[in-house]
Formats: C-alpha cells, structure tokens, sequence
C-alpha cells in the first residue's frame, strides 16, 4: 500500500480507524500487522524494511529536525518513506538506519528517542549525533524531500508554478498595503 | 538558415560556449559575415521548455558536472561539489540569470590607481577605460532592451521592491529604482513584456528577459553565418609547431571524439571552465596549458562579494510574486573607504521560492530557529548584496584530481574571503538589517553567499603580458588567433552585475575579430 498524501489508504478499515482514534493513542500507532497509522490525518503506511518502530521513530526525527506545527505528520512521513523503500531492497541500507535509530535510543535512555517527551530532549540527542553521517544524509534529503512536496507548499502560502495563470501581473504582485 | 560546418573547414571561428560571452560573439560575428561555430556543453532546450519549478529547473538548466573545492568559504562547507550555480545548455547563463544590467563606474576600472596597495590584493587597472567601453555598452543596452535607458520605461515594482524602497527611504539612499534590467517592460524585439511571474531564475517563460537562447542566437542562424552545435564538451584545444591553435576536440552527445578545425578559437566557458579548459590543453610546448605564460590562467578568481538579507514582518509579503530582481540601491557601491573597505556593492531585490530558500537560507541549519523563519515564508523580503571582492592570486582555478564523465580533470575552486570581502560583507548586513528593521522587521537573518552566478577573473586583461591573460581585445598575450570571450576576461569585479560588461565586451571583440580576419592578420 503506497502512501499518497492527501488520501485515506485502505490499510487501515475505516472501522479500526475509528477504535484506534477512540483509544486516543499517539498521533502515529502501529498496527499488529506492522502499518503505521495516523487516525486523525487518516492516513496509513505499510512498512516493509524497517521495523515499524524504527520508521515510526524516524517521522519524528524528520519533524524534530524540520518542525513546523502547521505541518502533518504524513508530509514527514512521506519525506522519510525512502528509508523503508530502501531498507526493503538493501541489507546495508537497513543496517545502517537501524543502527541509526538504535543508537538515538541508547543515547536517549531507557525510553528510547521517542519515549522523550519534550522536542528539546529529543533534538539534544540529535544535536550529539550531528555529525554521524547518517544524520547528515538524512537532513541533507529531507531539506529536499520535505520542502519540494508541492502538497506541502499552500501551507507556507508560497503559490509555486505561476506561469499557467499568467504570472502575477494581474494577480497581487504588487498588492501590499500596509506600507 | 543555421549554418551546418564541415569538421575540416579552418576558415570557421570556432567559440566555445553559447552564453552572454559567446552567444554575443557568434551572433555579432555572423551579422559581419563571419563563419562562426559554438560549440555548447549543454543541449538546446528552447523557453517553451522551461519550468517554474525550482529543483525540477535546476535538473534541467545547471551545470551538474561534478567540480571541486576548497577554501575557506562557506560554499566548500556546504556545497562542495557546486561551487557555482550556472548553467549548462545553450543560452549558457542568459537563461538564469536574473537581467540586472549595469555599466562599471569609471574609478572600477582602474582599481591599481584608485585603491591605493590592498595587502594581499591582486589588484590591477583594466587595460581599457569607461571611455572605451561606452559606445559598446550603448550598443549593448540597445541589443538587449535595457529598462531606463533609450527611452524605455522601468519595470513596475512589485512587493518585494516596496519593501525595498520604504527601506531606502527610511534609511535615507537617493538611488532606488526598478533598476535597469534586461527585461522587457514594454514588447519589444518580437518579444513579450514581463509578466510578474516569478523564476527568473529558472529561465523566463514569456521570452521577456534577454537570453541569447532566443535573441543573438536564432538572429546569427538566420544570416546563414552561424552553427549553433549543443551536446558538445570541448575537451581541449588544439595548436600546430608554432604554437597557433587550429581547432578543438570535443565530445558530442554520444560521448564520441570530434574535431573541429578552426582559424580563430575564442574561449566562452564561463570563469570556472575557461581556465579549465586552457589548463587541461596543456602539450609539449605549452606545459603549463595554453596562453598561460604569465601563470595567470586561473587565477585571481573573483565571484563578487554577495550575501543576502531576508527579514520577516508581521504582514504578508509575497516577496516570490513578480520579477526576482525586482529594484536596486546604488548608494554603497561608490568608493569610500571611509567605510573601511575599498570597493562598494549594491543591494538588490531577491527572492526564493520556498525550496530553496529551505536549502540556502542557512544551509546545514536545522531545528525551531530555522524553521521559524520558513514558517513566515510569506511574510518575508529579501535582498542581495553583489560587491567587489578583491583578486588574490591564490583564488584560483586548479585542475583536480578528480574526474569527470568523460574522463577529463575538472575544475577546482579554491576561494578564501580577503579581509576587505569580510569587512564590506559585515558593513552590508549591517544596512541591510537597518533598511528592514526600519519597515518593522520583526527578525532578520544574515544569509550566506550562494553558490557563485557571478564567476569573473581567471584569464584577466591586462596591459602587459606578465600580469594577465588577455589583452584589451581578450585576445591571449600568447597566442594570437585564441581569444578569451566571458567574464573570466575582467581585470577586476567592479560591484555591478557583469552581464551587460560580457556582452559588450563581445560586441566590441567581434570588431577587432572582424578587421583582423579582413587585414588577413589572424
């Protein structure tokens, strides 16, 4: 089941979407068949490389490196769904983001990184693996990834493609008034 | 009708690259009755092909050939396989760029003179004078449909510019207009009037800024004179006993081994592939590359002081909507070292789309403090700051070790910021954090330099042949029928946009070319 933003997925049925908002779980929750899925964005994700937690994990490694409250999971969540794509295909992939994710666990403590409540504990722990060149490639893609979704876009109010509409020139290119 | 060149005929001008440089040369050569063949890198992608998309245009326009650098500037740390942000396909640059098209001031080109010794500083007055250029910058504003100059009007501002102005005002500057652009405000040259669209920077969909993609190029097709050849890397040049060139091998799209012959060979790569170019047609007799007897090819690299400001407010902006280059202050880039530094620079209107203000605003920089300026995208203004940075010898371009598809060493950027380059950087962001801070700006954010679009120096003019490249013609001190035609000719930066320089400089190149072909002396 791919991920398509904007969508409701039938990975999840719309009745245990339903139980699952009811219990009031955390926003992401996981599935005994390994989905992830968000209730109030409606949205599913079946994971097929990593572990599930391992890629619930990193939607939020995503989110802490680039957070922005207006922004649903499910933009991160397709912004990091590369590393499972890839995991499936690639033992050494795997490895790597699974030793990436354990790692940010151990350093976060027995709850691991995502049993830290405050985004400040958690970025503290990023912050010490900065430099790990995991970290690296995974900021480096997902300042890509993440701000090149065209869905994501109206939320920042940037308009994108004006050519189609005749650019601007009847449109507000000079419509500021509180000059 | 395109000229189509036999590989063996040596009575051809060959041109090695299609932007402002050569684009010019081949369209003013041809309108003399000049063969000409230009030989472009990239492949022909016509304006109807381009798209409003940041990264996508990026994949389809930008030189992405692999490079090299080194350095202390923060590019090496950030992008350090792009040390440049040009383009690769015909048009060359023209197609980016964002249309600012200013002469240099008089004092700029003299810099020996009127700076006085800069430690450290490879200064040097160019071997021609404002007084000489001026006539070819007349013919230059005219060919390209500079706003505010033959009577044409200026562009309208857009928000980005109010922004720009109220600040101006408050600050006090005198010099604050829609700048003079090489975009048309009215239809003009069987092209349209700009639109306000956007992506300027991402090739102009209206045909409404100056590109020699649709400008000098199809006009030197149409006298039959010129051969526009894309898809073709010159890989060097080559030259006989006695040391003329005689044409160049080049690759075509198949990644197969050509020749051109050729009677004249003007270089057009841009500042970071000419040298590269002359320094990879190193032989026997020329070991240290070719017209390179000063041991200047590469160096003094220059790629204008630059910097951005953007701040944000409390009310929208939209600072994307219209032209990128949308106004300019010319106040700081007279001489006053009062300042404490020499040179100047301008401020210029600016603006990303929000991609790549994600990648360039701070590039590395993550968490709540760099998101929060992208969360006030829209509330945003910008500007650059484009100054004279200085020349240093050990700013130059190498050959790396590395190598690129074709098997070919490429270039190498070394670039350390000169203590004047730092001094003017600090003293801009601090008038530019004044102009926006006196609109209400709520945050401002000192951005870096980009990747560098303004890419000057390398195979620089001078007088005498121990101190440059090229003489005043940008023919090279060595080697009478090879000529240097873009920016890489400039003796020093000056702090205006180079583009309406390069193209001048070709106009004026194309005569001398011209009556040395006809006295039979090249």
């Amino acid at each position: 089941m791919k991920l398509k933003v904007g969508e409701d997925h039938g990975a999840v049925s719309r009745r245990a979407f339903l139980q699952r908002s009811a219990l009031g779980v955390a926003a992401i929750a996981i599935t005994p068949a390994g989905a992830l899925i968000n209730a109030s964005e409606a949205w599913g994700l079946e994971v097929k490389g990593l572990k599930p937690q391992t890629m619930k994990t990193l939607i939020l490694v995503a989110r802490d490196i680039y957070p922005h409250d207006k922004v649903p999971d499910r933009f991160y969540a397709v912004a990091m769904k590369s590393y499972d794509d890839s995991a499936a295909k690639d033992p050494a992939a795997k490895a790597a983001t699974e030793a990436f994710v354990a790692a940010l666990d151990g350093a976060a403590g027995a709850g691991g990184y995502a049993g830290l409540g405050w985004e400040a504990e958690r970025v503290a722990v990023l912050r010490a693996m900065s430099h790990d060149p995991m970290f690296q490639t995974i900021r480096g893609g997902l300042v890509v990834s993440l701000y090149n979704n065209h869905d994501l876009w109206p939320i920042f109010g940037y308009e994108g493609e004006s050519y189609s509409k005749g650019g601007y020139l009847h449109r507000g290119f000079d419509d500021i008034d509180w000059l | 009708m395109s000229a189509k060149f036999d590989q063996n005929d040596d009575s051809v001008v060959v041109i090695v690259g299609s932007g402002a440089g050569g684009g010019t040369l081949g369209n003013e050569l041809a309108q003399k009755g000049v063969k000409a063949v230009i030989l472009e890198a990239g492949p022909r992608t016509e304006y109807t092909d381009f798209v409003n998309d940041e990264w996508e245009s990026f994949g389809q326009l930008a030189w992405k050939d692999m490079r090299t650098t080194s350095g202390d500037w923060r590019v090496h740390k950030d992008f350090p396989n792009l040390p440049a942000w040009i383009v690769k396909s015909v048009g060359g640059s023209t197609t980016h760029w964002a249309g600012a098209s200013l002469r240099l001031q008089e004092h700029e080109l003299k810099t020996a003179t009127t700076y006085g010794r800069v430690p450290g500083a490879n200064l040097l007055d160019w071997p021609i004078t404002l007084a000489d250029l001026e006539p070819y910058y007349a013919r230059a504003e005219d060919k390209m449909g500079v706003t505010r100059t033959n009577n044409l009007p200026g562009l309208p501002g857009n928000n980005n510019f109010k922004v720009l102005k109220a600040g101006a005002d408050k600050l006090g500057y005198k010099e604050c207009h829609t700048g003079r652009m090489a975009i048309n405000s009215i239809e003009r040259d069987d092209r349209n009037s700009c639109h306000q669209t956007g992506f300027c920077f991402q090739g102009c969909k209206w045909g409404a800024k100056w590109s020699t993609l649709y400008t000098e190029i199809p006009k030197g097709e149409k006298t039959g004179n010129l051969e526009v050849r894309p898809d073709s890397h010159v890989a060097h040049i080559e030259h006989d006993a006695s040391g003329k060139v005689t044409g160049v091998v080049y690759f075509d799209k198949a990644g197969k081994i050509q020749r051109q012959k050729a009677r004249i060979v003007a270089v057009a790569g841009n500042s970071i592939e000419s040298p590269r170019l002359l320094l990879n047609s190193a032989s026997s007799k020329f070991p240290d590359g070719l017209a390179n007897s000063s041991g200047q090819v590469g160096r003094n690299y220059m790629r204008h002081l630059t910097g951005s400001v953007y701040a944000v407010f409390d009310k929208p902006v939209h600072m994307y909507r219209g032209t990128t280059m949308a106004g300019i202050i010319r106040d700081e880039a007279r001489f006053d070292p009062k300042r404490g530094f020499v040179g100047g620079y301008e401020f210029e209107t600016l603006s990303l789309g929000l991609p790549f203000m994600a990648a360039f605003l701070d590039p590395g920089a993550w968490g709540r403090e760099f998101t929060a300026a992208l969360d006030s995208y829209v509330n945003m203004a910008g500007l650059w700051i484009v100054g004279e940075d200085m020349p240093q010898e050990t700013n130059r371009i190498t050959l790396s070790d590395a190598k690129d598809q074709w098997g070919l060493p490429v270039a190498n950027v070394n670039f350390d910021d000169h203590p004047n380059d730092l001094a003017m950087r600090a003293h801009a962001y601090k008038q530019g954090f004044a102009l926006y801070d006196a609109v209400g700006a709520t945050r401002t954010y000192p951005t870096p330099p980009y990747p560098s679009t303004h890419n000057l120096g390398t195979n620089r003019m001078s007088e005498n042949p121990r101190d440059g490249v090229v003489n005043k013609n940008g023919q090279t001190h060595d080697i009478k029928n090879l000529f240097v035609s873009d920016g890489s000719q400039f003796t020093t930066g000056g702090a205006e946009n180079p583009t309406l320089t390069i193209v001048s400089l070709a106009i004026r190149q194309a005569e001398f070319i011209a009556d040395q072909m006809k006295g039979n002396v090249i």
